[in-house]
């Protein structure tokens, strides 16, 4: 794999792959002393054109801990005001000496474009509204260890509620979840969905209460005040009484079920009930592993050292398999 | 797994006396089996070291010596060279502090991977004795490493396969 | 002047498709014939001597083409386009005359600014540039431009393009207004609070590449609304490039009310789809966006039943830089005078005959230059003709190009028909596929 730009460019036999390795990080980290020498001599840009300190400081940790040498860009926009462009910044960087770039954009697809401008290695940090496949790996991961599902999320039913139109996370969750046998519902007013998903492999409700009871995991996302000013929801108090973690619908929650958001949360709105007296709340776990995670994503872009396929992937601990090694 | 044109060096009774030797040995070497603990390096030598622990519980009667696994995949030195695939997660019985750790693998070829078995291992802790206990030793050593114990040694050729199950040892 | 003999070509005009050549002396066809009538009027006037012959065998000798949209970025953008490099793209592309839109830096919304286009094409020489007025004051949609001024001065399209007229007030005043001048007010069709950062057709391909949408509707509003302008006040309206498969409906059934409307169409809207941005290259962002499959099948069946009377290219030149920016950020546009007639030839199940007509004169008509261009090929008539090999194929290459900018999306196309001589006001501006100056 060189770049990881888009979860739709992952089949479930990479996400597993990922989630596996994934599960060496999450050992890493428990140690006392947290690093491995695996990306000695790599260096990793971190190059965030929108502010994100968790995203960041998430990467910047992950990338440490596999003692690549790290270099934070914080672009604001005014510097593009300025007249350098994307291209000019990436070739500069990319001139230093660069294997990886970790980009977080406000524009959907700017990672995309920045891989014909380097031959580094590209990591989507998050563009736009389009897609945040570290937070999808991330969730994934969540699911698989908490309802302990190491071999797929058949039969599980995971609602994704509320601003699925400008949400990334939601673009990206919805293929990952898809892609490992997951039944997917978003739930959402018809103006916070994008304007055509007839081709997504979702069900869509708009009922949250006719569904809650029967849902394994409810996955919320963040609402964001400027809505209102569009005219796309009435006001937050009609979207928490709506599509909001009410008291009450907590209560219907099956005892198993995890509820994840993937933070900053509207404690109140979206999040209508103290988190931490949720049986099933996931958030800070979810922070912890995210560094996991990011490893992870890491070692396989810069440190697997070719492209992943059937037969590395799937080679398995059976003895009878090991190859020629010293 | 016979790969086309294998020869058998190795039979399954072969590998079985062997591991039960290498467990004397280790007896023998320590004075007992007290602050031993045995580590199988991911993936082959994770079953040779579970086939130790028992050969060893046989032996002396004194109870279960500490196992544990190690993947060595994050300190090997040719990471970004070719396609490396860790085998299940790195999981050891609490500190190595003080203890005599013998590391177990299936074949010793060039040095590489118990150099990097020995990176890893202080990350967990500081040893007072690292022990190498192998089934095969091929030879061509590219680091100055040598194994405390050998069931056989096999001279090969750098590009023959060495194949390690407790159905025995194939060289291909 | 130049005298010219065009020979072995087919003439084609609105008049039919005949075997003729074709002789030009002082910017004025002398003879359209055989050979020997082309040869001995030349001789009558002693001009046959110094004649340029331009070989037309396979070719077809129409009447110059005319694109009623063009933006040729001077004043204000001279690192995008020149009116010269413009004019010689127009060349060409066998276009004898261009219409520029106005929104330049200034705009072109008072006569110092026309007088400067006017003057700027005169001087390059390469075809004939009518800068369009704008209807708003710097087109910003709230007070009228002096169109009567603009008028007098000879400007006979006006049009806000890259925006529409908002205010349904205004563009009703604007209509009214224009009526007794004899122009023709041009819509770009766009209800901006339904395209507020819009990127690309609302549909399925934006909703999964999480980029705003430009929803059909946005257009097809104000299609409605200036039709009904229209008929309210007997002025006539020209849609600038349609887009959406509505449009072209509700545009049919007002000309079947015989009200005077009119439109056209770009070669990118019956060529290219929404899903060319699924690799987020700017050089598919254009505005109106690219659409779907059914809006292309409804544009062709437009231009092919008249709905749609002219293809008109949109040519919108931006330097690499601008198109190199995230999608969001990129200006809207993509280059079209070079490619415009092939795109036709190989995209368009049409007759030659309705291709040349919607490419010649009857954009003309609609731009009020058919006392020069779009005219019969016969004599007396001004020598304003293109001649084009409707088999030829050629490859676009965006270095080779004439335009100051790179932003096609048809490089490494292969395309049938290409232009082999253009004669301006009597001159051979292009000879064989390359530009005389």
């Amino acid at each position: 794999m060189k770049h990881l730009l888009d979860m739709g460019h992952l089949d479930a036999m990479q996400i597993h792959h990922l989630l596996d390795l994934t599960d060496h990080m999450v050992e890493i980290n428990q140690r006392p002393m947290p690093k491995v020498p695996a990306l000695r001599g790599k260096t990793v840009v971190n190059l965030f054109f929108e502010d994100s300190t968790r995203t960041r400081t998430s990467f910047d940790t992950a990338a440490r801990r596999l003692s690549a040498d790290v270099m934070n860009f914080a672009v604001s926009s005014s510097s593009v005001n300025k007249g350098e462009s994307l291209r000019d910044t990436i070739e500069t960087i990319t001139a230093m000496g660069v294997d990886a770039f970790v980009v977080r954009h406000a524009s959907s697809g700017a990672p995309h474009q920045i891989t014909q401008w380097t031959t580094a290695s590209i990591v989507n940090a998050g563009d736009g509204w389009h897609q945040h496949p570290t937070q999808a790996l991330l969730d994934c991961y969540t699911i698989r260890t908490r309802l302990n599902r190491t071999t797929g999320f058949d039969g599980l039913h995971i609602a994704i509620v509320g601003d699925i139109k400008h949400s990334r996370v939601a673009r990206s969750d919805v293929q990952a979840f898809n892609a490992l046998g997951a039944r997917v519902t978003l739930v959402a007013p018809p103006t916070l969905l994008p304007p055509d998903i007839s081709t997504w492999p979702v069900e869509v409700s708009h009922d949250l209460d006719g569904l809650i009871g029967s849902l394994d995991v409810l996955y919320l996302l963040r609402m964001q005040r400027e809505r209102m000013r569009d005219a796309l929801v009435p006001s937050l108090r009609e979207y928490t009484t709506l599509y909001g973690l009410t008291p009450a619908r907590a209560a219907r929650l099956q005892e198993h079920a995890l509820v994840m958001h993937p933070g900053p949360m509207n404690r109140g709105v979206e999040m209508a009930v103290d988190p931490a007296e949720l049986p099933g709340s996931t958030v800070l776990h979810q922070v912890a592993n995210g560094v996991a995670v990011r490893m992870a994503v890491l070692f396989e872009l810069l440190g697997s050292g070719g492209e992943m396929t059937a037969d590395t992937a799937a080679d398995s601990p059976d003895p009878s398999q090991a190859g020629p090694r010293s | 797994m016979a790969a086309q044109g294998a020869r058998q060096v190795m039979s399954s009774d072969d590998v079985r006396r062997a591991i039960t030797r290498i467990g004397h040995e280790i007896v023998e070497r320590n004075h007992g089996t007290d602050g031993v603990v045995l580590v199988g390096l991911q993936r082959g030598g994770v079953w040779i070291a579970q086939q130790l622990q028992a050969s060893l519980a046989r032996i002396d009667g004194v109870g279960e010596v500490p196992l544990g696994a190690l993947d060595v995949s994050f300190y090997r030195d040719d990471v970004g060279i070719r396609p490396i695939v860790p085998g299940s997660v790195t999981d050891l019985p609490g500190t190595l502090d003080g203890a005599n750790v013998v590391l177990v693998d299936d074949v010793l070829f060039t040095g590489r991977t118990v150099r990097a078995a020995l990176d890893a291992l202080g990350d967990h802790g500081r040893p007072r004795t690292v022990q190498l206990a192998v089934i095969v030793d091929r030879g061509h050593r590219e680091l100055p490493i040598r194994p405390d114990y050998v069931g056989k040694n096999l001279p090969t050729s750098r590009h023959e396969t060495v194949v390690v199950t407790a159905a025995g040892v194939e060289l291909a | 002047m130049t005298n010219l003999l065009i020979t072995n070509g087919t003439v084609l005009d609105q008049q039919g498709e005949r075997r003729a050549d074709v002789a030009v002396a002082d910017g004025v066809i002398v003879a359209v014939g055989t050979a020997t009538d082309a040869s001995d009027a030349l001789a009558a006037r002693q001009a046959l001597d110094d004649a340029i012959v331009l070989d037309a065998t396979g070719c077809i000798v129409s009447p110059g083409f005319v694109d009623l949209h063009v933006h040729l970025r001077e004043p204000g953008r001279e690192e995008a386009e020149t009116i010269e490099t413009g004019s010689r793209a127009a060349a060409l592309g066998g276009f004898t005359a261009v219409v520029a839109m106005p929104n330049t830096d200034p705009a072109h919304d008072s006569l110092p600014t026309i007088e400067f286009v006017r003057t700027q094409a005169a001087r390059a020489g390469l075809c004939e540039v009518a800068p369009a007025g704008c209807i708003t004051l710097a087109r910003a949609g709230e007070q009228l431009a002096p169109l009567g001024e603009l008028a007098a001065a000879g400007v006979r399209l006006f049009t806000d393009d890259g925006n529409g007229v908002q205010d349904p007030a205004l563009m009703r005043r604007a209509l009214e207004y224009a009526r007794p001048l004899g122009i023709t007010l041009a819509q770009h069709c766009e209800v901006a609070s339904l395209t507020k950062g819009a990127v690309m057709h609302e549909g399925s391909c934006c909703s999964h590449l999480g980029l705003p949408g430009w929803p059909a509707l946005a257009e097809e509003l104000m299609v409605h609304r200036d039709i009904e302008l229209a008929r309210l006040t007997g002025a006539p309206v020209h849609f600038l490039h349609l887009s959406t498969a509505r449009s072209v409906e509700l545009v049919r059934a007002a000309k079947a009310e015989g009200l005077p409307v009119t439109s056209e169409a770009a070669p990118h809207h019956f060529t290219l789809t929404d899903e060319m941005l699924v690799g987020f290259d700017a050089v598919y962002k254009v505005n109106p966006p690219l659409r779907t499959p059914a809006d292309i099948a409804a544009i062709k069946a437009g231009l092919r039943d008249g709905t749609i009377d002219a293809i008109a290219t949109d040519h919108a030149p931006h330097p690499p830089e601008s198109k190199e920016a995230p999608l969001d950020q990129a200006p809207p546009g993509m280059l079209g005078l070079e490619t415009a007639l092939a795109l036709s030839i190989t995209e368009l199940d049409m007759p030659l005959a309705d291709i040349v007509a919607a490419l010649s004169w009857k954009p003309a008509r609609i731009a009020h230059l058919d006392a020069r261009h779009g005219r019969p090929v016969a004599v007396g008539e001004p020598a304003n003709l293109a001649v084009f090999d409707p088999a030829a194929e050629w490859t676009v290459v965006p270095a080779k190009l004439a335009s100051k900018s790179r932003n096609t999306p048809y490089a490494g196309r292969t395309l049938r028909g290409k232009v082999r001589h253009t004669i301006y006001g009597g001159v051979p501006v292009v000879i064989d596929s390359v530009a005389q100056r």
